[in-house]
């Protein structure tokens, strides 16, 4: 009992404090991470917290660092194709094609038409699987399991188009500088189109199940705003760039591949909250789908291969190659002394600078909204530390 | 001595045996029932979610599953933490578990079937609920977790906003029924919901809902657990026996169990759904369970379609809405009693 005085503070403090509105509570230092399943990995944020509010911010990378960018360094053009796969995990075949391209600028190589209408194909059916990737972490996150097993259930069928081309799930492997491993198999056409298809018609029920839910757009209208000139400082891009209304997308605006044959729209949200980014990210799911399909129609026969010498060896130079990954822009500097390994290779990964640009948005905001933010930041650990 | 008629089978039996008999059936009926929750819950999240569900333990559509995850809990290590503070930390379950078993004493299941019809039944439901809360806290508090502290105090922090909404909806349904015991709640209501007047009893069991989904801190308003957000919240540290009486097992009997006082306060229990000669003849039993399965059914479709709300919003839809609503059902209830004509009450 002679204790109990200890515990009571000065009362004129607490009116004063009171009567200015504002109970000056002591902070609490938070580690969300290395291990918790809101960040998708071993990502860590050091919060500072005054019960439940955010004063501080900071995101801790690094944990799963693997040096991918030097162990290119030890290996030939083509053995670097599965090591990059496993940057961003969920969109490996899009990593794939920026450094097969860069190898081809580099050497000078002509890609078959096939080839690049099958790499249009692969690569929008890669961002369907990453986007409905997200989708489903973000409403699990937000406390709603059942999307999650709906976009699931689609991804399964894309997927599967994909193992039967690739025969991986995951980890492909299939861009080789001068074009694609081998030809797709028969009945491809049909199977991707109808996944695609079956992506678009099912779009109805994420919308009632989630996008239009009520309770949703509390959570997320309003909240973890990024405005424009902090997305342009930190060089945010990507479905969270346009989702702060910034209209930016490699293939509109330098088209690579043949994507300028196709006719697509560039979503933008107006807000650059947590649903705009979400919103962006559902409507790309779409002009995916439709990429596809005019794909496939237009799609020409020929070979798959062009003229690759017996060694792949790059003469002497640099090239800049940036490509719109489903997560931003994927940027490969390669660096050739004219042997048949890279000299330096330099990746400017999207998810890097995105979570770059998180503290900016979470101080201030509720442990909860903290969660929210984390999810609509689409990011991937293995992109962020490589 | 008492002298018992259970369907049909007349016996004496003395005050001490039948304590005993009373404990024993309510140590089977709630494990049993939570048991028999988890396992529907599974089958009906499987239909929901486009996947089957338990399949394989037992044989027969996985009959057995609930019972082998169970049994894994029993084995795992039981963790405590260094600097927990070991006999809150070791308590806290037993604190939250004890009240869940004690709320099946007072449901009904037959006109007879009630292991103990108090006079206060509706008082001592609402009394016996809202126990677990300090349970909760002791957890929270005891665990030396930053999450589970948070948990704790978000627990506490909704502790009144749905609290509230509950005792009201509760103390409208006494009104209309003018008695606080279970069973005359039951028998005065001929229609579920109590129809006369029509529109307060549905409204009533409205918020009850509400309120109920809340105070067993399930999604949308299961912020004090939030296994995206703080990992369990309070349980963060649990393992073992102690995290599945304490969270798992708690949860079930207590969403077995506010389905029970929902389906018996507000949809008739055991009586039929409209006062119809026919309709009589099938056993309450039936009628109960019917009533009971659709209640589990609807909460655990609740549960996990819905995403979760941020805490000040629940406060928010609390203080604003439920609260003067449930004040409004209150005053139109006691307005109707003592005002309504003799004529229109049934």
């Amino acid at each position: 009992m002679a204790r109990t005085g200890e515990f009571i503070p000065d009362s004129s403090e607490i009116s004063k404090q009171i009567s200015t509105g504002r109970m000056q509570t002591e902070e609490m230092v938070l580690n969300v991470g290395p291990q918790h399943p809101a960040t998708h990995g071993v990502f860590r944020l050091l919060a500072t917290i005054d019960g439940e509010v955010l004063t501080n911010a900071e995101p801790i990378i690094g944990y799963m660092h693997r040096g991918y960018e030097k162990l290119v360094e030890a290996r030939d053009y083509r053995q670097i194709t599965n090591l990059v796969s496993r940057m961003d995990w969920l969109s490996g075949i899009n990593n794939e094609l920026p450094l097969a391209m860069s190898i081809e600028k580099l050497m000078g190589l002509e890609v078959p038409p096939r080839a690049q209408y099958l790499r249009v194909i692969l690569c929008e059916m890669n961002r369907i699987l990453n986007h409905l990737m997200f989708f489903a972490s973000f409403g699990a996150e937000l406390g709603a399991i059942t999307p999650t097993f709906y976009a699931f259930r689609e991804r399964e069928d894309i997927q599967y188009v994909m193992e039967t081309v690739t025969g991986g799930r995951m980890h492909f492997g299939f861009f080789r500088p001068g074009g694609l491993k081998e030809d797709v198999p028969k009945g491809f056409y049909a199977a991707a189109l109808a996944s695609v298809r079956q992506v678009i018609d099912r779009l109805y029920q994420y919308e009632d199940l989630l996008t239009g839910n009520e309770i949703f757009k509390g959570r997320t209208i309003g909240v973890g705003v990024l405005d424009k000139e902090t997305a342009y400082s930190y060089g945010v891009t990507g479905p969270i760039a346009r989702g702060s209304g910034i209209d930016m997308d490699v293939r509109k605006d330098e088209p690579y591949l043949v994507y300028d044959h196709f006719d697509f729209n560039v979503h933008t949200g107006p807000n650059g909250d947590c649903f705009d980014r979400f919103w962006v990210l559902v409507h790309e799911v779409v002009e995916s789908a439709r990429i596809v399909e005019q794909a496939i129609e237009a799609i020409p026969s020929g070979p798959i291969m062009g003229k690759v010498p017996r060694v792949v060896q790059a003469p002497e130079g640099e090239v800049y190659v940036r490509t719109e990954n489903p997560l931003g822009e994927l940027g490969f500097y390669l660096v050739s002394d004219g042997g048949n390994k890279p000299y330096r290779m330099k990746i400017r990964t999207p998810s890097y600078n995105n979570v770059s640009a998180l503290p900016a948005v979470l101080k201030g905001t509720m442990v909860a909204d903290m969660i929210a933010i984390l999810g609509s930041f689409f990011f991937v650990l293995g992109d962020i530390d490589r | 001595m008492y002298e018992i008629n259970l369907v049909g089978i007349e016996f004496t039996i003395t005050a001490w045996q039948l304590l005993i008999v009373k404990l024993l059936v309510i140590l089977t009926v709630v494990p049993v029932g939570a048991l028999a929750g988890g396992y529907a819950m599974h089958k009906e999240l499987g239909h929901l979610q486009h996947r089957l569900g338990p399949m394989y333990a037992g044989g027969f559509h996985g009959w057995a599953q609930t019972l082998a995850d169970g049994l894994k809990f029993i084995y795992k290590e039981d963790i405590i933490p260094a600097n927990a503070d070991k006999r809150v930390f070791t308590l806290a379950p037993a604190i939250i578990f004890v009240p869940v078993m004690l709320l099946f004493l007072v449901i009904p299941i037959d006109r007879s079937l009630i292991i103990e019809d108090l006079d206060v039944g509706l008082f001592y439901l609402l009394a016996i609920g809202s126990v677990g809360v300090i349970g909760v806290l002791m957890a929270g508090w005891s665990s030396a977790n930053k999450y589970a502290l948070i948990g704790a105090l978000r627990s506490a922090a909704q502790l009144i906003a749905y609290e509230l909404p509950i005792v009201l909806t509760a103390a409208t349904v006494a009104m209309l029924a003018g008695t606080l015991s279970i069973t005359g709640i039951v028998e005065a209501q001929d229609w579920p919901f109590i129809l006369w007047p029509p529109g307060i009893g549905l409204i009533a069991f409205l918020i009850f809902l509400v309120g109920a989904i809340a105070e067993m801190n399930l999604p949308p308003f299961d912020m004090p657990v939030a296994e995206s957000e703080i990992i369990t919240g309070a349980f963060t540290e649990y393992s073992g026996m102690r995290f599945i009486f304490g969270f798992f097992f708690a949860e079930m009997a207590h969403i077995v169990a506010f389905s029970g006082i929902a389906a018996t306060l507000f949809l008739g229990g055991y009586r039929p759904i409209v006062p119809w000669a026919p309709l009589e003849n099938i056993p309450g039993v039936i009628w109960f369970f019917g009533k009971f399965a659709f209640m589990f059914f609807f909460i655990i479709w609740v549960r996990f379609t819905f995403p979760r709300l941020r805490e000040d919003q629940l406060q928010k839809f609390a203080w604003k809405f439920m609260i003067p609503a449930s004040l409004a059902l209150v005053l139109a209830a006691g307005a109707w009693v003592l005002y309504a004509p003799e004529s229109l009450w049934r």
